[in-house]
């Protein structure tokens, strides 16, 4: 078989996929519409194009993933966590973790987090609201870099909390307790948006990629075991980005009213 | 795209020493998905927001509380079934389960525990999104709902059996998938809109945040039972 022919199959394969996710979405709302709604939808015509974009923007992102980065990102994600990697040699006998020798782990775990939640189409989408909701006050670049820290530092942490193997729910608790004194210090108008951001951070890109990167640290570190510790990163990316997001507002809150403080003093002082 | 490039090309050259294979092939994989994302965000500023909001607005018109819940429900629940970050999580805990002898390890049970995880997650989405629509209509601060499910969460974890744990904080964060999240996210900031009193900001958003965290919830009570 020739490249161009598996390469075909495999887009109609992914376009199908798609379409069986977004066939039930497509039901609730056409159902809705005619039935209880009763209505006729406005510009059916320019929707339903626009429906195929999605579609096909879908599949051809994730076919492209699949061919590109999903494999070296996982290749890459078990050569980091191989102890020969970590130690020189596999003969070494492992008796006890230092987890300062996995620097290049949390390095590539803060990086590889933020790369991939600043392509993620879902991020991409809530921040073109944000953006015209808020009326430009915050900035679709400035949400997105938020985020993506945030899920760099998420990830960095849940690759440290495997390595030591200290219980998750700890972290998570005390990322939880951070957020909601955070809540009551940050304005107002953000603290929706920024629980959302948890959330979207985490759909077509960034899962993969992290899972195999959680996979491989507890299935090569001894005594760890893959079902306790492997998972736990995404909960990890999804609970920072909130706190990044506040803290970014809070900044660029802070900035604006020293910004009016000065204009304020400049024109009195004139 | 560009970022993720360059941490693969640096730890891949630099670090880890290694040749980078099927170059070609991962040339044109990329030149996919920006063609993808271009795709994608065209038919999400003609088609996905623009649908979401004016089912806002004609629910809000309409004034019918409870075709709108049952709207949220569905939505919600319809998405989150057939997401594909779900499927992968679930099969992958349903192998990992069958290993630690949490349940036998056999096909059919290891489909059954898959899917039962499934129908749970989606459930809870829909419960989430039903729930925080009522927010949106009734004006309720996000952070006493949001507050509460950490308070409930934290109480799960020290109940609930430990194997669980991972895979319940996990699954809060797979199930808004990239075609619902666009879609939820206008359904709210449109209601927000068209009810007098709200505002899109601090009452639009908060959908998705509640969809990431009633999964924690269901699936720990769900490890509760089976145990």
């Amino acid at each position: 078989m020739s490249l161009e022919s598996i390469l075909n199959n495999e887009f109609v394969y992914t376009l199908l996929d798609t379409l069986r996710d977004v066939l039930p979405i497509i039901l609730v709302i056409f159902g809705f519409q005619y039935f209880v709604l009763r209505q006729r939808i406005k510009n059916i015509k320019k929707i339903l194009i626009g429906l195929v974009y999605v579609i096909f923007g879908l599949a051809f992102f994730l076919v492209g993933l699949e061919k590109a980065l999903f494999p070296l990102g996982e290749i890459m994600a078990q050569q980091l966590t191989n102890p020969e990697f970590i130690y020189g040699s596999a003969q070494q006998v492992m008796e006890f973790i230092r987890w300062q020798d996995y620097y290049w782990v949390y390095i590539f775990a803060m990086a590889i987090g933020f790369a991939t939640t600043i392509a993620e189409p879902a991020l991409i989408a809530v921040s073109i609201k944000a953006n015209s909701v808020s009326g430009g006050a915050i900035s679709v670049w400035g949400l997105r870099g938020a985020v993506a820290l945030g899920v760099g530092i998420g990830i960095t942490l849940g690759s440290f909390r495997i390595v030591t193997g200290t219980p998750l729910h700890y972290y998570i608790i005390a990322g939880y307790i951070f957020v909601i004194i955070q809540t009551f210090f940050a304005p107002r108008t953000i603290v929706a948006l920024a629980y959302d951001s948890g959330g979207v951070t985490t759909s077509t890109v960034t899962v993969p990629l992290v899972t195999a990167l959680g996979i491989g640290l507890a299935t090569t570190i001894p005594g760890r075991s893959p079902l306790i510790d492997g998972f736990g990163l995404i909960a990890f990316a999804s609970l920072f980005p909130m706190i990044t997001v506040m803290g970014y507002a809070q900044i660029s809150h802070w900035r604006a009213n020293r910004q009016t403080q000065s204009n304020l003093e400049n024109t009195s002082g004139e | 795209m560009l970022p993720i490039i360059l941490v693969i090309g640096f730890f891949q050259l630099l670090i880890l020493k290694q040749p980078i294979p099927n170059f070609m092939e991962i040339l044109g994989g990329l030149l996919m998905v920006i063609l993808g994302l271009a795709l994608f965000i065209k038919g999400l500023e003609i088609a996905l927001f623009p649908i979401g909001e004016s089912m806002a607005y004609a629910f809000a018109r309409k004034g019918s509380l409870f075709w709108l819940l049952i709207f949220a429900f569905l939505l919600g629940f319809g998405t989150t079934i057939a997401e594909p970050a779900l499927i992968a999580v679930a099969n992958k805990a349903a192998t990992l389960a069958a290993q630690a002898g949490a349940i036998t390890d056999s096909e059919v049970s290891r489909n059954d525990y898959a899917y039962w995880l499934r129908i749970t997650v989606a459930l809870s989405v829909g419960s989430a999104i039903l729930i925080g629509v009522l927010r949106i209509l009734r004006g309720w601060p996000i952070q006493w709902l949001i507050i509460g499910g950490y308070l409930i969460i934290v109480t799960l974890t020290s109940f609930a059996p430990e194997e669980i744990i991972g895979i319940a904080y996990d699954s809060g964060g797979v199930t808004t998938s990239t075609i619902t999240v666009p879609l939820v996210t206008a359904l709210g900031v449109g209601l927000a809109s068209s009810i007098k009193g709200r505002n899109p900001m601090i009452d639009g958003f908060g959908l998705i945040a509640l969809a990431s965290l009633t999964p924690i919830m269901f699936v720990m009570v769900y490890g509760m039972i089976l145990s």
